[in-house]
């Protein structure tokens, strides 16, 4: 007998129907402007429903045990070892059932942005990387997930302490987002930022490194003296290491209060006179540079720092696990705050710009949002915290975690910095990710100044018309801190 | 046949062009005709592109356009390019490929090129086998600003100083418009020669025993025999001339740089795309840049219109 329509049973026609759907699906949601059809409840990881397990102390987010998890890992200074080879190991033990997909790529950006669109998304992202991911934009689109329930839930060690309680104060500050501000980001890397120079060439040459900016001058006379570039950086991609020994400088002759203002856009903050005399004390010192540096890339710079050509270079505490295959022997990172400007400065010469850096986000609609949760949860135990800073000679977020450790140099004198700077911590700057368009003029501008193109006053004064410009841009979506 | 009706030989013709062209042309519309459409249909939108979510702004992207200053900086540069790239390859390519092909004089009865030719044939076409962004990576090395750069290393040894090529704001440009003629020449050099191997020799070498020298065999007789091929490499050189994104991201100081000076449509493109993310802007800007091409295209085919000389 043939099989006509009507000896489809009813139970095959949904099936069928079922099967086209799925099918119309991707292709629609792979078409750019394919419609608004994606717009599915997300998953909500605070109400789990399908996982079935309740919540206990070992799986607080009510992960499926079997769920597999994917897990996508900006493959760059910090390489993804310590992913591949200790938190998902970590999140595997946790559930031995779960398989892990894990991708390390460096162009997060590019290869994610489509599957934003799309909807079929990772659960982890580590979004990092000069090409990472636009975070307002993402929170904006609803495409990120609130990670409060993360920082309430039990730490991995301590079940009677909450996570919030096992990370320095100010790593869920660091991460807000959106309005209002909710924290999206988990910061996982403290990361001092400073100069660093090294301590055996200051040794064997009778320096110390300057204190104030008059001191870095005559320091700088001496270093020339002997054909050693005083301070350098590299122009080509990495001029925002330069942009933040500025705004460190402007923060601690005006206090933190000027950075702020950057970043909520408040009227004429750039023309303050603290961000004016903090580019222009810049601007005397990039005087002593090799012009070809505007020309370089960063790993070139730092390599020729490790060959002895260049005495400062700034950077953050990730340099000396960057630069360990180029550093040769007898080199040894250290690193200082930046000199103060004047003898009136708010911040003492002590203070440092220090943060949580190196956001991991779950995306809300990804499918395994709540094993998005654990994994990261697992990354804050101090299992996972110690393996990372082996892995990576850097530290993070979670306190205690070096305990037992031996710290390499250059670790060493950032956690000496961190003890001096106690609490005069500079803050970071939210306008980097907030306002692209403005970071970009802030990094050309500042080779601009740097390497002798414009003046002080015309920096202060074209970032200013940057800044008023993305104020008045109302398709441009504001935030503001307060902290 | 009597029209109207399809005889069986009709079908079999119809159904082979057909099924042959089937393909082809589903490839062109979804893989070009589509996205090309919903380019335009962006540039109308607020788009940001990581949300299905956005807003018909009509033409706000396009009057924004018009207000962006690196936009125009974009779009001078593109200018410049225009004016100076083809005509540097396209002389310079004409130049080797008469050498290659006639230059080099009589022998056996024949004219033929400078001692060497099909070796230099050869070199001349390297460029064109390597990946764009390899010639990039090259000329990294090339043009590095230091003493220890290659060019800066053999200006060295008559005592000049170091060169800024893609440092120096005036010189950045002129320097990237170099790479994209030490690029280009190889391709019109074969292509020329190809041309000129089209003509049939009797040509030249009649006008060489009415005792043409070869500045008058090349522009009297050579030129305006391979004008076609050279209108066609202008157009070839021309729509480059719109590109220039992989040597700019990858030469440029901070990816277009430094101030300006030598950003490229395309590199704003991908700055609006992927940086800002403004997919509409992006949009806009992408469809201002097809409009540019092809109102070149039209331009070119229009004022290079010649008789075309049987032979």
């Amino acid at each position: 007998m043939t099989i006509t329509p009507r000896d489809i049973t009813r139970r095959q026609l949904l099936a069928r129907v079922g099967l086209t759907a799925l099918v119309a699906g991707p292709f629609l949601s792979a078409c750019a402007t394919g419609g608004g059809g994606s717009q599915e409840a997300a998953p909500s990881a605070a109400a789990p429903s399908a996982g079935g397990a309740s919540a206990s102390a070992n799986n607080p987010f009510n992960v499926k045990a079997d769920a597999p998890l994917e897990v996508v890992i900006f493959k760059g200074g910090y390489s993804d070892e310590y992913a591949t080879q200790s938190h998902e190991p970590l999140y595997k033990k946790a559930f031995p059932g779960a398989t892990i997909k894990h991708q390390g790529i460096q162009t997060i950006g590019q290869t994610l942005t489509p599957r934003f669109a799309g909807g079929d998304v990772p659960d982890v992202v580590n979004n990092s990387g000069t090409d990472n991911l636009d975070g307002g934009a993402l929170i904006n689109a609803g495409q990120l997930l609130d990670l409060t329930p993360l920082f309430e839930a039990p730490s991995v060690d301590d079940p009677s302490k909450k996570v919030k309680d096992v990370i320095v104060p100010g790593t869920i500050e660091s991460g807000l987002g959106g309005d209002p501000a909710k924290p999206y980001t988990l910061n996982y890397v403290y990361t001092a930022y400073g100069l660093w120079y090294d301590a055996k060439l200051f040794e064997k040459e009778g320096w110390t490194p300057p204190k104030t900016f008059d001191e870095f001058k005559t320091f700088a006379e001496a270093a020339k003296a002997k054909n050693i570039v005083p301070f350098g950086y590299a122009g080509k991609n990495a001029s925002y290491y330069a942009y933040w020994m500025i705004l460190i400088s402007a923060a601690k002759i005006g206090g933190n209060k000027i950075l702020l203002d950057i970043d909520n856009l408040a009227d004429n903050a750039w023309n303050n006179d603290a961000v004016k005399q903090a580019a222009a004390a810049w601007a005397e010192i990039g005087k002593f540079m090799d012009p070809a540096y505007e020309g370089l890339i960063h790993t070139e710079v730092q390599t020729q720092q490790n060959q002895g050509k260049i005495a400062f270079y700034p950077s953050g505490s990730w340099l000396e696990a960057e630069q360990a295959k180029d550093t040769p022997e007898g080199f040894e990172y250290a690193m200082v705050p930046t000199p103060s400007v004047t003898a009136a400065d708010q911040m003492p010469y002590e203070a440092i710009r220090a943060a949580a850096a190196e956001g991991f986000i779950v995306p809300s609609k990804a499918k395994n949002a709540a094993g998005g949760l654990e994994y990261l949860r697992q990354m804050l135990s101090k299992q996972g915290a110690r393996d990372f800073t082996e892995k990576t000679k850097s530290l993070t977020v979670v306190i205690g975690a070096t305990e037992g450790l031996t710290l390499s140099p250059g670790l060493t004198s950032v956690a000496a910095a961190q003890t001096a700077a106690g609490t005069n911590v500079v803050t970071f700057s939210s306008f980097e990710g907030w306002y692209k368009e403005l970071e970009t003029e802030l990094r050309k501008q500042t080779n601009a100044l740097m390497f002798g193109r414009i003046s002080a006053e015309e920096f202060a004064t074209k970032m200013q018309e940057a800044a008023d410009k993305t104020k008045a841009d109302s398709s441009i979506v504001k935030q503001t801190r307060n902290v | 046949m009597r029209r109207g009706r399809l005889t069986p030989g009709a079908v079999r013709k119809w159904g082979f062009i057909v099924s042959f062209l089937a393909a082809p042309l589903a490839i062109y519309i979804v893989f070009f005709v589509s996205p090309n459409l919903q380019a335009l249909q962006l540039a109308l939108t607020n788009s940001r592109g990581i949300s299905p979510d956005f807003q018909y702004v009509g033409f706000e992207n396009f009057t924004r356009l018009f207000g962006d200053e690196v936009f125009w900086a974009a779009v001078r540069h593109h200018g410049l390019i225009l004016l100076v790239m083809p005509l540097v390859t396209i002389v310079i390519a004409l130049f080797f490929s008469f050498l290659l092909n006639l230059g080099g004089g009589q022998r056996n009865g024949q004219l033929a090129g400078v001692w060497g030719s099909s070796f230099y044939k050869v070199v001349f076409f390297f460029p064109q086998v390597l990946a764009v962004v390899i010639v990039g990576v090259l000329f990294q090395a090339v043009l590095n600003p230091q003493k220890s750069g290659i060019l800066n290393s053999v200006l060295g040894w008559f005592g000049v100083d170091p060169v800024g090529w893609l440092i120096k704001p005036d010189l950045a440009l002129w320097t990237i418009i170099g790479v994209m003629v030490w690029q280009g020449v190889g391709f019109y050099v074969v292509l020329f020669s190809a041309g000129m191997a089209g003509v049939p020799k009797e040509i030249f070498e009649a006008a060489a025993l009415d005792g043409a020298n070869r500045f008058t065999l090349f522009f009297k007789i050579t030129l305006p025999l391979v004008w076609n091929t050279v209108q066609v490499g202008w157009v070839y050189l021309g729509i480059a001339a719109f590109d220039a994104f992989a040597l700019v991201q990858v030469l440029s100081i901070d990816r277009g740089g430094p101030d300006n000076a030598t950003t490229v449509l395309p590199l704003e493109i991908f700055r609006q795309t992927f940086t800002y993310y403004r997919f509409g802007y992006a949009s806009a800007m992408g469809v201002a840049l097809v409009f540019l091409v092809l109102t070149f295209a039209a331009l070119t085919m229009r004022v290079t219109r010649r008789e075309r000389i049987e032979y």
